[in-house]
């Protein structure tokens, strides 16, 4: 099964490499990681989305928890949470295409934010799979580049991971 | 910037800078990278730091050279410095300290930090690195030993400002030494050793992100403790963890108030005195009978800072079928990692056996020997095969009756290092540790060339002990270069080598699973290790037959102050038994190919 996991750890060189070693190391998967640091410098916050067994789970979260960086951690599936994920996407957008895509992008509240001759480039927030839903509304011929930004995820109501 | 020429040497700039504080009542003192890491060291009461200069560390030596609170042990090559802080380690429990310099001073350590890892010995590995402003530059004696490091360490350290130099040492000994330890690498660029900062070496230490547990739930305490109490076949299981944990004391005393059998790994022997009755000796791939036996039929394991390694429970689909398993350990990330646990005790080891105590005394709540006393007979019976039985008349020297005089010449007293492969079995087999922390090998790396510069740590921290190290001809070559260090420090080790002229244990799985084909296990071109060791400036002896062992091993024993490389001839076929193949389970154990069980 998927899981969240969301991580505080010690903003330093190579903490980083630390987890992402733990994961190559123990032959556990990583779907996505995103790391920056959160309104106290010296601490990032990192979003993890993996995916096994209740075992494997509960290993990962074991070791990851046993890193010296790693202050906290959540699996947000025990959670109410939500998670969101960022993509820009850049589509070949010739003008007699230019309507349905425009009108595509809204029906995915997503937002045109540049536009050339031939392409526009489009900002979309939501879940993976609303993302995978719109790419999957595209003519794959259209698609020029996807940057997708990995999930990012939050507890929901009271509840907050915070030092 | 400081001037520096091609082998890294330096002059330093601020070597002349004013000490003693500015006069605006900073008293605090100035001081130099090179001499606060000395300071570091004194504070932290090192007695020896094994190491090897070069380039990178030169203004660490150079202060070395200056004091007189801890002794500097130069190995002669750097695996060996890690290898002897290991021993060292393992003998005393105090972290062992290790001072290397960049690019392949660090390298050479890698194995020596993976092996200590492996079997969670406390090591602080100071490497020394190129200056910060070359860091990525592919430098002369440049590598990145914190990425090379990083999978086999406990945490590593990376020190950009001499102003963070202090701290960062007491946090490295803080992380070796607590918790489950582990090997902590420092890596210090040349330039931080030549700056300069205010001296401040903090008292204690406070890390937000690293807090190890200590006590234990004493809810899952009390449950543990109705099982322990339920159980009409009751098994405990100890490993390394007892020795690490030191609670050595607390377990004889919780495992005589039960009554129950014990058996251990092989890093936990000499936890529980191996003469005691309840004592079933070795579990595993190359236990006893008894041991694994009474495993597979047991009702309730207990399971003491052990982590049900591969070798340990065989296949784990035949893994202790009927019993439901108490497990103790300090690392949250060893329960239910290979066995599901039905009650896990997350905690320190020695505080988890006086809760239990504590409890078995208060309520009074002996278990009563009627309901286990049949079980007791059935591993009694167990035991009555005499599955260690061997060939004592024989005239070739059996590698088993060479360790079992040691044991008896030595009294079960001395600390044996070992390497890897047959000879280290049977010394775990047939030398019968009533004491912890005497027992010195690599179980979880498995590295050959361990036991040499081991034992020189132990012999270091026990200079009135006697200490041995059980080798192999193929182990002893792996680090032998390690008889020169000895020879400077006037360690007077005894090296009991059994040598069969082959890679043992590798030969006897080509006998057993290859059909015979001996593929490149056979050790052509051996030096003649008497001659070897008198190269050294040691003693060496040949003993060829059966009847000249014990009165050799007397008389190199009784050579106080000589390092004696004993080269026994030995049986080249004989093999380590009995045998659990991998794949199979405690049950279906091989005693040897003359005794097969029905």
């Amino acid at each position: 099964m998927r899981h969240i996991l969301s991580l505080l750890l010690e903003n330093e060189a190579g903490a980083l490499s630390r987890v992402s070693g733990l994961f190559s190391a123990r032959g556990f998967n990583i779907e996505s990681l995103t790391v920056a640091p959160t309104e106290d410098p010296t601490v990032s916050r990192m979003t993890l989305v993996t995916s096994g067994s209740d075992e494997i789970i509960e290993q990962i979260t074991k070791h990851l928890n046993k890193l010296i960086d790693v202050i906290k951690l959540v699996d947000l599936n025990d959670n109410r949470h939500i998670e969101r994920e960022l993509m820009l996407i850049k589509v070949s957008a010739k003008k007699e295409d230019r309507e349905q895509i425009k009108q595509l992008v809204d029906i995915f509240r997503g937002r045109i934010i540049d536009v050339s001759e031939n392409t526009f480039t489009v900002e979309m927030t939501g879940t993976g799979d609303k993302l995978d839903a719109f790419i999957g509304a595209l003519d794959k011929t259209l698609i020029l580049e996807v940057v997708r930004s990995g999930i990012s995820g939050i507890l929901r109501g009271d509840k907050a991971l915070h030092m | 910037m400081n001037a520096s020429n091609f082998y890294g040497l330096t002059v330093s700039t601020n070597r002349f800078i004013n000490r003693g504080g500015s006069g605006l009542g900073n008293k605090k003192e100035i001081l130099r990278g090179a001499e606060i890491f000395v300071r570091a060291l004194k504070e932290e009461g090192v007695k020896f730091v094994f190491g090897y200069p070069g380039g990178s560390v030169l203004h660490i030596y150079d202060e070395l050279f200056k004091q007189h609170d801890f002794e500097h042990i130069l190995v002669r090559h750097e695996q060996g410095a890690t290898h002897a802080a290991d021993g060292y380690a393992r003998a005393t429990g105090k972290p062992g300290v290790v001072l290397v310099t960049s690019g392949p001073g660090a390298t050479n350590c890698v194995t020596g930090i993976a092996t200590a890892y492996m079997d969670s010995i406390p090591l602080v590995v100071f490497t020394g690195q190129v200056h910060t402003y070359l860091i990525g530059n592919d430098a002369f004696q440049e590598v990145d030993s914190i990425g090379i490091t990083r999978p086999c360490v406990k945490h590593n350290f990376l020190v950009k400002d001499v102003r963070n130099l202090a701290g960062t040492i007491k946090k490295a000994f803080y992380v070796a030494t607590s918790g489950r330890p582990g090997p902590v690498v420092v890596d210090i660029p040349k330039d931080i050793t030549a700056d300069s900062c205010e001296y401040d070496y903090p008292k204690s230490v406070e890390m937000r992100s690293y807090k190890p547990v200590s006590k234990g739930h004493p809810g899952q305490i009390k449950r543990a403790l109705n099982m322990i109490l339920s159980a009409k076949k009751p098994m405990i299981y100890t490993g390394g963890g007892v020795i690490l944990g030191e609670a050595s004391g607390e377990l004889t005393e919780f495992v005589r108030l039960l009554g129950y059998p014990i058996t251990s790994t092989l890093m936990g022997l000499g936890a529980y005195p191996a003469t005691d009755k309840q004592f079933l000796g070795m579990l595993g791939m190359h236990g006893t009978y008894e041991a694994n036996m009474a495993m597979h039929h047991c009702d309730v394991l207990i399971a003491i800072g052990a982590r049900f390694d591969d070798r340990v429970t065989g296949d784990l689909e035949k893994f202790c079928p009927d019993a439901s398993i108490i497990h103790i350990d300090i690392d949250p990330s060893s329960i239910s990692k290979n066995v599901p646990v039905d009650i896990p005790i997350v905690g320190d080891v020695k505080f988890v056996l006086k809760e239990l105590i504590a409890l078995l005394n208060e309520g009074r709540q002996i278990p009563d020997k009627q309901v286990f006393e049949p079980w007791l007979k059935q591993i009694r019976e167990w035991a009555s095969i005499d599955c260690l039985k061997y060939n004592r008349s024989s005239d070739v020297i059996k590698p088993q009756y060479v360790i079992e005089k040691l044991y008896e010449l030595t009294g079960g007293e001395a600390y044996i290092t070992s390497d890897v492969g047959q000879h280290q079995m049977w010394a775990a087999q047939y030398y019968k540790f009533d004491k912890p922390r005497r027992w010195i090998n690599s179980g979880g790396l498995g590295t050959m060339g361990f036991g040499l510069p081991a034992a020189a740590g132990v012999k270091l921290a026990f200079p009135d002990q006697t200490v041995a190290c059980i080798t192999g001809e193929a182990s002893l070559v792996m680090c032998i270069q390690e008889l020169s260090t000895c020879k400077q420090y006037g360690l007077p080790i005894k090296i009991i080598l059994l040598n069969n002229r082959y890679m043992g244990m590798v030969r006897q799985w080509q006998e057993m699973f290859y059909s015979g084909r001996y593929s490149h296990s056979y050790m052509e071109a051996l030096p003649d290790f008497v001659k070897l060791a008198e190269s050294f400036g040691h003693t060496g002896m040949r003993i060829e037959k059966s009847g000249d062992v014990e009165s050799a091993l007397k008389e190199a024993l009784s050579m106080k102050n000589e390092l004696v490389m004993m080269d026994f001839v030995t049986d080249q076929t004989e093999n380590v038994y009995p045998m659990i193949a991998s794949g199979k389970g405690h049950h279906e154990m091989h005693l040897s190919p003359e005794r097969e069980l029905a």
